[in-house]
């Protein structure tokens, strides 16, 4: 649930000091407001348990959790069919967040002189907000067989479906065999839908959806929720876990509007390994690997959905690893390589961009056979996430993350070796004032540093400058 | 109107009285509480692992609080929505043992009850969690009751060597089952509705209903032929399902198991028990027949 893009900005720029004054001011107030001692809550009613059995803190899933999920919602018990629950009770969860924020980024503003028609300048906006809206609603229709459907829609409340899946889990009793059919979260160690920090940049992982710049793929997000089939299968304590997903090559966008007859792959393996004090800890490797269209035929100039051809691969492949150091500290990291054909790497693929002539104006999408310049290579770069979470307890968790992406190949020669590196910090915290399996409230507050080498607007000498972005938050996350 | 004031003045100081008493006492078990967690009982050892209470203060509260509540007197927010209650850890009386009726369990018998959690309640199966946490859990759990102070776990019963079923022990159990009246409460067909089985209440005076074996549920404490066993010996404490070591013999209780499993439905445990239960023509009970 990210909040917003890092371009909606207002106009008139504020002093930062007196901001940060008031944004400290208020949390301490809601500090102080602390009392005695967050899950779905469809779930935690429906079974009776706290939000921190299944949740490092809401929605970062603990190993009870990632089992509970793994089981097709389900704890193996006999309360797990829906005919155990009592007529009224409806798996239904909402969750909205309003929040108050503060961006600062680089911007191109118009000077309004002959000389230099525009410049990069730095503008800061503050104000509340409000997040989208979330509907989560999941649950068993009969034992081993379950659904999760999320409607959600942007802060003006335009909806689509974030998930909409159903699964059949323990097929002949073994927990090595369920099925999941649908649009769904990417069977990730460290799940984006499940992402503790909500601002625009801090409130994805980047390297789930780093690409070179000017790169037209758009397929390989393995943040975003993909549409397609999964086998997974796990032990029986859920030690060890595999999965493969046969998914569309459309992002996750209904109506195969980006191009039909194109898949592609998702497989993770993870190991968890008892250590004793230190806690479960989890190694894995995970590749994402598939080809997508780039060439779309068109009509009019309009490309035809579903029409793409010419399809080329790219890849994502990495370790994951989740380290716990006893029950207050752990450490996620997500390594990536990634590829993308050159083809991609050109700027071929994207139909979904206006500029490559999605709303009428032909692009090089648009134009089969046409040939790469001789020169062109496939993109390549590498990727970490390193995320620390420190749990005070389960109502109170401090979070701080370090991502870097480095482009290691440029698709066009001569480009400068740098150019869209990223470096992304976030730190954080979530405090629940109160814990119960009813309801989940969290005061949450956050801040991130944003760095992307080369891609900021034009100076006035016009060279391009980079993105530093910062972005502060604070507010209210709720779900019922 | 002078009487009304002193009729209503007595009521308020009843009541304040009341909820001071009530104040103080929870102030005192939690002082109490404190002081055993120091206190060498407040351990556990299973097999190499050693369990320390303090450590399971944070599982405690993240796993189990909701339900067992702060003091573990099964008061968690959650009791009121759930049925069985959740168990009260300040009586420290616990259903699933491998010790004698009465006593208190092992270490072992909590920690396996953690992992596996008991079926046909609300207590899941806790085995992602870590050994070491469970075993934290295990001692943390000891904390709470001062019986844990004053006495030591009951020596767990010894199970002879399951013996080879044959017909004549499923018939023999039969008898078995007929001859304790288990269908009293257990129904004749195993069914859960024998003519005790709408007044059962538990220790605490709150309706339980017996074992249906016939749908399918796994037995309470474990779905071995083991752990069938030890329930009729150690009896599952708190509930009127009684320990039978007095009065039958080792033998018998084995007898019992292959009966018991011969009415359940088919499942990975009982393929020789059904298939003796089939060729012997097996009815049900009949209670009101003369001992054999």
């Amino acid at each position: 649930m990210r909040m917003w893009a890092q371009s909606h900005l207002c106009q008139k720029p504020q002093r930062v000091s007196s901001v940060f004054a008031a944004a400290f001011a208020l949390v301490f107030l809601l500090l102080g407001a602390i009392q005695p001692a967050s899950a779905l809550p469809a779930f935690a009613r429906k079974y009776g348990l706290r939000c921190s059995a299944c949740h490092e803190s809401w929605p970062a899933l603990n190993n009870f959790g990632l089992k509970f999920r793994d089981n097709g919602y389900q704890l193996m018990n006999d309360r797990d069919a829906p005919i155990w629950q009592n007529p009224s009770y409806w798996p239904v969860t909402f969750r909205i967040t309003p929040i108050w924020h503060r961006v600062s980024s680089l911007q191109e503003v118009d000077t309004y002189s002959s000389g230099a028609p525009s410049t990069a300048q730095r503008i800061s906006s503050t104000g509340f907000d409000l997040s989208g809206l979330d509907f989560h609603t999941g649950g068993t229709l009969e034992k081993n067989v379950s659904f999760y459907v999320l409607p959600s829609s942007d802060p003006t409340a335009a909806f689509h479906f974030e998930t909409a899946m159903a699964r059949v889990d323990n097929i002949g009793n073994s927990p090595w065999l369920n099925i999941k059919l649908g649009k769904f979260e990417l069977n990730n160690l460290l799940s984006e839908k499940r992402i503790l920090t909500l601002t625009g940049n801090g409130g994805v992982y980047q390297t789930y959806h780093f690409s070179p710049v000017n790169d037209g793929n758009i397929y390989g997000q393995m943040g975003d929720n993909q549409l397609g089939v999964e086998y997974m299968g796990h032990s029986l304590d859920d030690r060890t876990r595999i999965s493969a997903a046969l998914l569309s090559s459309n992002d996750g966008n209904v109506g195969l509007l980006t191009g039909a007859n194109s898949y592609s792959g998702f497989f993770t393996f993870d190991e968890g390994i008892d250590t004793g004090k230190l806690g479960v800890d989890r190694l894995g490797v995970y590749a994402f690997v598939g080809e997508a269209a780039t060439f779309y035929r068109t009509s009019g100039g309009v490309p035809i959905p579903g029409s793409g051809i010419g399809n080329k691969g790219f890849s994502r492949v990495g370790f994951t690893g989740q380290f716990y150091f006893g029950p207050h500290f752990d450490v996620n990291v997500v390594t990536q390589h990634g590829e993308d054909n050159a083809y991609f790497g050109q700027g071929y693929g994207n139909a979904v961009n206006p500029s490559l002539g999605v709303i009428g104006t032909p692009g090089p999408n648009f134009v089969p056979g046409t040939m790469l310049p001789g020169s062109a290579w496939a993109p390549s770069w590498n990727g970490v996430t390193v995320e620390a979470r420190y749990v005070y307890s389960p109502q109170f968790i401090v979070l701080a993350r370090y991502e870097a992406e480095r482009m290691s190949q440029q698709a066009t020669p001569g480009t400068a070796s740098n150019l869209g590196n990223i470096t992304n910090y976030v730190i954080g915290y979530r405090y629940n004032p109160f814990m119960t399996s009813r309801a989940g409230f969290a005061y949450h507050g956050e801040f991130n540093l944003f760095h992307q080498d080369g891609t900021g607007p034009n100076n006035s000498a016009g060279n391009a400058t980079n993105i530093n972005t910062s972005e502060l938050l604070f507010g209210f996350d709720f779900d019922f | 109107m002078h009487k009304d004031l002193v009729k209503w003045s007595l009521l308020l100081s009843a009541v304040v009285a009341l909820c001071l008493s009530a104040a103080s006492y929870a102030q005192l078990t939690t002082y109490q509480q404190q002081e055993w967690l120091h206190s060498p009982a407040a351990s556990s050892h299973i097999g190499n692992l050693s369990g320390e209470a303090r450590a399971a203060a944070l599982p405690y509260r993240r796993y189990c609080v909701g339900c067992h509540g702060e003091l573990g007197d099964g008061n968690g927010e959650n009791m009121q929505w759930i049925n069985p209650k959740p168990r009260d850890f300040q009586l420290a009386i616990f259903k699933c043992r491998s010790t004698p009726t009465g006593t208190l369990p092992t270490d072992e018998d909590l920690f396996n009850t953690i992992g596996r959690g008991l079926d046909r309640s609300n207590m899941p199966s806790w085995n992602p969690l870590t050994k070491q946490e469970r075993a934290d859990l295990v001692a943390w759990i000891k904390h709470f009751s001062p019986r844990w102070q004053n006495e030591k776990a009951g020596t767990p019963i010894q199970i002879p060597p399951e013996p080879e079923i044959t017909p004549e022990r499923v018939k023999a159990g039969q008898e078995v089952f007929r001859k304790m009246e288990c269908w009293k409460c257990h129904g004749v067909q195993g069914m859960a509705n024998g003519p005790s089985s709408a007044t059962l209440t538990d220790d605490l005076g709150r309706p339980i209903s017996p074992f249906n074996f016939t749908d399918g549920s796994r037995p309470l404490c474990g779905n071995t032929d083991r752990d069938i066993y030890k329930i009729f010996m150690t009896g599952l404490d708190g509930t009127p399902m009684p320990s039978f070591a007095d009065n039958i013999k080792p033998d018998e209780a084995w007898d019992l198991v292959f009966y018991l499993r011969s009415l359940q439905p088919h499942n990975s445990f009982n393929a020789k028990e059904k298939e003796i239960a089939k060729q012997l023509g097996l009815k049900p009970v009949n209670p009101n027949a003369p001992a054999q």
